[in-house]
């Protein structure tokens, strides 16, 4: 066991670390941040000093060492417009993005479980039959332009919804929360749901899928002639058992939530690490991008090792192989 | 392959069944054609596609207007609903016009042209990167494999979104870029497919029979591994090229996309944004039913595509 998680541990790192250089040297090819940062028709000198200033008159891989010196002790330097460490703009924007994306995961559950669930047990009925058109629209449907007609609908023309920002926020634990407040909640409301969007659809299929399968299985037949009530199977026996793939496939899409929360957040405006992000890119703010990329990578590849850890947990197979090959 | 292959195939002793009259033995490619016919939906989707294609392929000479012929743009004419006439009372903007007086319909048009070119290109040089090197994977195997496979996986494991936005963020917006991006962000999707069925088809006897026949790498790879690894690669091909043109348009959506002199629909979708909170919702909203009609119509396609192409639902 302790093998397979020093193996894994051992790729993890070796990614992040491939993933830094490609990274640095990816965005270190981006366009030149001085000619973005001083006016067109400064000086010569001025130039000089800024290149100096902002230490890129050094070779790339000088650049490069120090950059990875500095983020061993988690200084990912400084953001070019802000002016301010990069790191700590980013983390200061995680909680809003972190809140989304839960409040999505959250959506998909409440939503496309019962759903999946309901479509599965009356497969071939009208209502099932919606359910299943919904959630192949679900998946063809571009999620920024539904998030864009839900603020034309809800916003502009009924009035019910804002569409910007996160509302009143409440401090939790040091933390800005907007779920706690009525006027976050609907702030909070058509952004979780754009985001939820694709997941509820998959949701919807798993469970389905599950439902078909397992409705036929010996054990429900017996619990059904043992004269348990229908509602207990299909809450107890049925639940339980759907609910395996269910979960570790939410669990893996964890990470796709944040990754898409860079177009939910940029349309609601709201403020979470995705709108920073995309902000940076377009002012070319060099350490932002880096310092986004590099959290973003490291919050994968520590989603990704603890699905491995527990699916190796509950399925020794795994493991096994691992090992032979 | 195919049972029906077989019985055509050219070979002494095939006994003619005497019973009947001889029906003509139906190619695999003529009984593929027939299975897809079958579903309404997916022929609808068919046709859809087929429209979409040829609108996008003959844009400049359908279109009422040229948008981008700054002498024929009326800037008089900006955010006129649909319906309106233009000034000179000789012209009706079916979809309006948008904030610089450009036709919508005609904006759509060649929209839909920058959009599916992008969207087929990256996934054509995708498909043949990544069939290339799922090939290599799965002909070769041993170390090979290992690294190719690992490579894949630790790609796959990061959504394409945040892989295009990354390369974008790098690159700069431009029609190549975005192109390059989406070949980046799609190729291990590729490469996973065809090394699954190549895994498969290179366990069985006539791969086997090849070798013994002392045929070059190349020679059996593609001619005999290739082509029967082809149909899982076809529906994955269709699904990924209406993956591509969603990317492309939420790439360009956010300004790092194609640029404002090309404008494909996410960037058309864009434009519209800003005046969808005066009540003008035609520039957004149209853009977008044909960026959705163009996706459905690809994935019906693909379903049915899925469908009769898996030989295990095959009757």
């Amino acid at each position: 066991m302790s093998v397979f998680i020093i193996r894994r541990l051992m790729q993890s790192i070796l990614v992040v670390a491939i993933m830094s250089v490609l990274v640095f040297v990816g965005v270190y090819l981006v366009g030149d941040p001085v000619h973005s940062m001083v006016a067109p028709d400064a000086p010569q000198e001025e130039l000089e000093r800024v290149t100096k200033a902002l230490g890129l008159d050094r070779p790339v891989y000088e650049q490069y060492w120090i950059f990875l010196g500095k983020a061993l002790q988690g200084d990912l330097g400084n953001s070019f417009v802000m002016n301010d460490s990069a790191l700590k703009l980013i983390l200061q924007k995680m909680p809003a993005t972190l809140e989304l994306a839960f409040a999505a995961l959250f959506l998909s559950v409440v939503l496309g479980i019962p759903l999946g669930v309901y479509a599965g047990l009356r497969h071939g009925s009208i209502p099932s039959k919606i359910i299943m058109s919904g959630s192949i629209l679900g998946f063809s449907l571009p999620t920024f332009w539904v998030g864009l007609m839900m603020i034309m609908i809800f916003a502009v023309y009924l009035g019910w919804l804002p569409s910007t920002g996160r509302g009143e926020t409440v401090e939790v634990l040091g933390i800005e929360v907007s779920f706690l407040t009525w006027d976050g909640i609907r702030h909070l409301m058509m952004p979780a749901l754009n985001l939820a969007l694709l997941k509820i659809s998959l949701v919807i299929r798993l469970s389905r899928a599950g439902v078909r399968e397992t409705i036929h299985m010996d054990y429900i037949k017996f619990a059904r002639a043992k004269g348990l009530p229908y509602r207990r199977v299909i809450m107890l026996h049925l639940m339980k058992n759907i609910m395996i793939p269910v979960v570790t496939v939410i669990g893996l899409e964890f990470g796709g939530l944040i990754a898409f929360s860079v177009i939910t957040e940029t349309i609601f405006a709201w403020p979470g690490m995705g709108k920073l992000i995309i902000e940076s890119i377009l002012l070319l703010d060099r350490p932002m991008v880096v310092a986004y990329l590099m959290i973003t990578v490291m919050m994968f590849v520590v989603i990704n090792l603890a699905v491995d850890i527990i699916y190796s947990v509950l399925d020794p197979r795994v493991r096994l192989q691992d090992v032979k090959s | 392959m195919k049972p029906e292959a077989a019985a055509e195939a050219p070979g002494g002793g095939v006994i003619e069944p005497a019973a009947g009259p001889v029906k003509k033995a139906q190619t695999p490619f003529q009984r593929l054609v027939a299975d897809f016919f079958e579903s309404k939906v997916a022929v609808f989707g068919l046709a859809i596609t087929t429209c979409v294609v040829f609108i996008a392929i003959f844009a400049p000479w359908i279109s009422p207007t040229n948008p981008f012929d700054l002498a024929k743009v009326d800037i008089m004419d900006n955010l006129l609903a649909p319906g309106d006439q233009n000034l000179a009372g000789d012209f009706t903007y079916v979809l309006g016009t948008d904030g610089s007086g450009r036709d919508m319909l005609s904006a759509i048009f060649y929209g839909l042209r920058t959009s599916i070119s992008v969207g087929v290109t990256s996934g054509v040089v995708a498909l043949a990167i990544g069939m290339s090197i799922g090939l290599t994977a799965a002909y070769f195997g041993g170390i090979v494999d290992t690294v190719i496979m690992r490579v894949v996986d630790i790609q796959l494991s990061f959504p394409a979104i945040l892989i295009a936005l990354v390369l974008m963020a790098v690159l700069g917006p431009g029609i190549d870029k975005t192109i390059l991006a989406l070949i980046v962000a799609q190729w291990a999707y590729y490469a996973r497919t065809i090394r699954g069925s190549a895994l498969v088809e290179r366990r069985k006897e006539y791969i086997e029979a090849a070798t013994c026949l002392a045929l070059s790498h190349k020679r059996i790879v593609f001619r005999h591994l290739l082509p029967n690894c082809l149909p899982p690669l076809i529906v994955v091909a269709t699904v990924q090229t209406a993956h591509a043109i969603s990317l492309e348009a939420t790439l360009s959506f956010l300004g790092l996309g194609v640029p404002q002199t090309e404008p494909s629909l996410g960037m058309l979708i864009r434009n519209g944004f800003d005046y969808m909170h005066s009540l003008k919702y035609w520039i957004t909203f149209f853009p977008g039913i044909a960026l959705l009609v163009t996706i459905v119509g690809i994935n019906l396609v693909g379903d049915q595509l899925r469908d009769i192409l898996n030989p295990r639902l095959q009757k």
